[in-house]
């Protein structure tokens, strides 16, 4: 592979490139799917190809090639180099990129079982027994469950003299019950939904999961939530599970920081961010109790963003994002770093694959834990609602004003949990809920979830970002305001 | 097989295609497979990103996959590689084989079909083909020339590419398709204002990127000086991007199996006036604005079919096992197998009317004109209440003319609900927004269309 790494390099270096890093991607991936106790999808893939990103006449060209020859490699770097002479027909400045060492390296992931060393069988026999475990309750119209695992090697090379080779193994499952009556449709999912919790692991994260134990909590939830009470209209407490929190950090913290929305290069498409350069350090983002960083180091956990180097060649870092509550970082790479005064990247350029170009993208964005143990937070909410496993979810294209729905909720009265609650949702603004929230569970309700299909950029890059969150509440929310029909 | 020789940015022509087909059906031949099914799907795409009023990204792939199904003793699964040497192949066989075995018999697993007829489509176009990186360039910049003479920022995408795909299987079908692909889209930023446009085409000369950003721009200053206005009921003028990332959502209530699954909205809803009676939705993939190729995932024809006629949902999709299950006739909708989605219809045409935007302006005492919508997403399956905010441009109308900008509102709204309170219909036009792929919609005006809550832009 570094053969072909060093050919499009120095084709690019004839043609005229200043700079140059090239990454070669093999990516293969099994999905299995069961819907109703039938096998749905069983497939398997593999792709491998070759992306290189220059700069020419202090703009950006990227080409890339799945004809992985001396001469297709060739090509697909001369095209690079073409294409960024084509974009400083229309520049605006040349492009700067903050210093950064070579490093030559090779990492994996650590993982105690290969998944795709695991029987076929036994995984397709473990996804049928949950559902038919499921299908067993009455009520349930409609079982799901999914397993899906990847293996993504990829080697990178710069002309300022990187050379890196990264193996990360990812594993995905969750299951699913959804009951239609009446005019209703319910469903609930487990870990959580949109296909479970996802990490970068191995098949250790199966085993972790219990479905068995919980695919008839899940699908007894469902049918019953057509006879729960519908989520009350009304401004009050809110205790988020830590799921439906990670989505929160995830869209109403990991994107606005992303400082290529903040300098308006995705107005086009996913959109800008309410945290002007102004507001660093300045803006009081959140309670003084709530505390953030962006996190890819594998000493925050096995999450989906976590890596030894991102796909610009930087290591690894810890961001602080929010300290105390206050605004104090954004995500950058090479090329914006110095426009927020770092002398470095923090590193979070990533790809989906070989064919698309690294773009700024979350890592691991993560609330670190707080004080509370669970039980006490709920004994002493007097009157609240707890909102669990995420069910839609919107939010304005400068990433401010929000609402969500989750699949079920609880009433709090009294500091007990007391009855379920159907429909359940919230709204509000990004600064005013984050600077309402007074309470954070501590480290062992913590979980890093993962957040599989984060799409960006154009064409579209689907990425995988990690979330740590432990169950937390909010004041003086607005909730229900989803079924309002005012 | 030497098939590496081409340039990044030509496809291959059809006989290698076939070639590959063949050498995939012949491997095969040797295995315990009792039937075979390949798809080749080949793309080289090109993109040029402009933002802060100049190129800041700008991109071009190649890459051609081959995926291949085989059958063994009721059993049925799916292998994709992108590599076309013999020894690739012939693994993706054996990785196929060794899946389908892993798995219990599936009763209802259906033999192949046999040789099709296609209707001919022609959307392959020479000169989307000739667009080059220069040219994309170029008009970035009259673009982005345009919006800084005027103190405004351009942000977009021009793009263009081609595709091509061959779907073939041991009981003699063949199938092949190839089209182009263009697109121009800008938001232009007037301070906090901005406003937005975008078309696109398999044929780069239907619409002009200069035109485009015009409009972008005139929008974009009107939108300044937005004021707040109370959430609640408004009569609405959603314009044909706003109308596709709303109904888009309603695609995959049509299919047969999402009914059978009991999750489409039309669960015990069909033959019933649903919608309001100008209503009427079709999906046809030879529509003249429609692109896609003539077939589905396991190579049957694609069908017009008539969705909703008068406001009264009257047909579904069928794939093959859809079909078979209920008695019904495929209608060409399928998706490759295997899945658990079954159908879909992917190319809905609206009915449209003889209305405008400016007459259903002209026509309303007080209301909203919506530009574009963003984030959508069902809040409830059932009465497709769909949430999500307005973006790029949203308006008072007032006597029969816009007076002023407004600020953004979020809405919750059903789908149902509104197409029962459509007032005034548009021309269907190929619409192009962020949220639906692309259908013939037109131009709606809507009355009681929910506004929850207002946003501080």
């Amino acid at each position: 592979m570094w053969d072909l790494c060093t050919n499009a390099l120095d084709t690019a270096r004839l043609r005229g490139a200043a700079y140059g890093d090239v990454r070669v991607m093999h990516l293969r991936q099994r999905d299995l799917t069961t819907k109703n106790g039938q096998v749905g999808t069983l497939s398997q893939s593999e792709s491998i190809g070759l992306g290189i990103r220059v700069l020419a006449n202090g703009a950006w060209g990227f080409a890339s090639t799945d004809r992985l020859t001396r001469e297709g490699v060739a090509t697909c770097a001369a095209q690079s180099v073409s294409i960024a002479k084509a974009s400083a027909l229309a520049k605006r400045s040349e492009v700067v990129l903050a210093p950064e060492k070579a490093y030559v390296d090779s990492w994996q992931s650590p993982f105690r079982k290969d998944p795709f060393e695991i029987p076929l069988e036994t995984q397709l026999a473990l996804l049928l027994a949950a559902d038919a475990e499921m299908r067993s309750v009455k009520g349930v119209t409609l079982t799901e469950t999914d397993m899906q695992f990847r293996k993504i090697d990829s080697w990178f090379a710069s002309s300022i003299g990187s050379r890196i080779h990264q193996r990360k193994v990812i594993s995905g499952c969750g299951i699913a019950a959804t009951s239609f009556q009446g005019e209703e449709i319910q469903k609930r999912s487990y870990p959580n939904s949109f296909g479970g919790q996802h990490a970068l692991q191995g098949y250790e994260l199966v085993d972790s999961l219990d479905l068995m134990r919980n695919a008839p909590i899940v699908a007894e939830e469902a049918a019953a939530l057509h006879s729960a009470a519908q989520c009350p209209e009304k401004v009050g407490t809110l205790i988020l599970g830590a799921s439906q929190l990670g989505l929160q950090i995830h869209e109403s913290i990991g994107h606005p920081i992303e400082l290529d929305r903040v300098l308006g290069q995705e107005a086009n498409f996913a959109g800008t961010s309410f945290l002007t350069l102004d507001q660093l350090n300045q803006l009081k983002y959140a309670s003084s109790i709530v505390n953030v960083v962006a996190d890819a180091r594998l000493d925050h956990g096995q999450g989906l963003g976590t890596f030894a180097y991102d796909d610009e060649g930087v290591p690894a870092q810890c961001t602080d994002i929010i300290k105390a509550g206050k605004f104090r970082g954004y995500l950058s790479n090479r090329e914006t770093a110095h426009l927020v005064g770092l002398d470095r990247s923090s590193g979070t350029m990533r790809t989906e694959s070989w064919n698309r170009l690294p773009i700024i993208r979350m890592t691991n964005v993560s609330l670190l834990p707080g004080t509370w143990d669970y039980d006490d937070l709920i004994a002493d909410t007097h009157d609240g609602i707890l909102m669990e496993t995420n069910r839609s979810w919107s939010i304005d294209d400068r990433r401010y004003q929000f609402q969500f729905s989750t699949e079920i909720g609880w009433e709090i009265k009294g500091g007990k949990k007391i009855r379920m609650l159907k429909n359940p949702s919230y709204s509000g603004i990004t600064t005013e809920f984050w600077n309402s929230c007074d309470a954070i569970c501590r480290f062992n309700h913590w979980t890093l979830w993962g957040t599989p299909n984060c799409g960006k950029g154009q064409p579209m890059q689907t990425m995988g970002t990690g979330h740590g969150a432990s169950p937390a509440r909010f004041r003086n929310v607005r909730i229900g305001t989803a079924f309002s029909n005012q | 097989m030497k098939l590496l020789s081409k340039a990044a940015a030509e496809l291959l022509p059809e006989r290698d295609l076939r070639r590959i087909v063949d050498t995939v059906l012949r491997l095969a031949k040797s295995t315990v497979g009792e039937e075979t099914e390949v798809h080749v799907d080949e793309v080289a795409n090109a993109l040029t990103r402009f933002a802060n009023n100049g190129i800041h990204q700008n991109v071009a792939e190649h890459g051609l996959t081959v995926s291949i199904r085989t059958v063994t003793d009721g059993r049925t699964a799916r292998a994709t590689t992108n590599r076309i040497d013999e020894d690739s192949l012939r693994a993706a066989i054996e990785t196929s084989l060794s899946l389908a075995h892993s798995q219990p018999k599936d009763p209802r697993l259906l033999p192949m079909p046999g040789k099709q007829r296609y209707r001919r489509v022609n959307r392959f176009i020479k000169q989307t083909v000739a667009l080059s990186a220069e040219g994309r360039a170029r008009a970035v910049r009259r673009a982005c020339d345009l919006a800084v003479k005027k103190g405004q920022v351009a942000a977009g995408i021009y793009s263009s590419g081609q595709s091509q795909s061959a779907l073939a299987n041991s009981r003699g079908l063949f199938a092949s398709y190839r089209e182009t692909h263009s697109e121009f889209s800008i938001t232009v930023q007037e301070g906090p204002a901005a406003s937005w446009a975008k078309a696109n085409s398999a044929d780069v000369r239907a619409f002009d990127p200069q035109k485009l950003a015009a409009r972008a721009s005139e929008k974009s200053h009107l939108a300044v000086n937005a004021r707040e206005l109370a959430p609640g009921r408004y009569t609405v003028i959603l314009e044909p991007a706003a109308v596709l990332d709303l109904v888009g959502f309603l695609f995959y209530d049509f299919a047969a199996t999402a009914l059978a699954d009991k999750r489409s909205c039309l669960n015990d809803r069909m033959g019933k006036q649903l919608f309001g009676q100008n209503i009427s939705i079709t999906d046809d993939v030879y529509h003249s604005l429609q692109q896609g190729a003539p077939f589905d995932g396991e190579g049957l024809p694609r069908q017009r079919v008539v969705l909703v006629d008068r406001g009264i949902p009257k047909n579904l999709v069928y794939s093959r096992a859809a079909a078979k299950a209920t008695g019904k006739k495929p209608t060409g909708h399928g998706f490759a197998l295997p899945n658990e989605y079954g159908e879909a219809p992917m190319n809905l045409v609206f009915g449209g009317g003889d209305s405008s935007i400016e007459k259903m302006v002209a026509s309303t005492d007080r209301g909203l004109l919506v530009t574009r919508l963003w984030y959508i997403r069902e809040v409830d399956p059932y009465e497709k209440v769909m949430t999500g905010m307005t973006r790029d441009g949203l308006f008072l109308v007032e006597n029969g003319k816009v007076t002023g900008a407004v600020r953004n509102f979020r809405f919750n709204q059903s789908l149902i609900e509104m197409l029962k309170n459509v007032e005034l219909l548009g021309p269907a036009v190929r619409a192009a927004g962020e949220e639906a792929f692309e259908m013939v919609v037109p131009a709606m005006k809507v009355r009681n269309f929910h506004f929850s809550e207002a946003t501080k832009f």
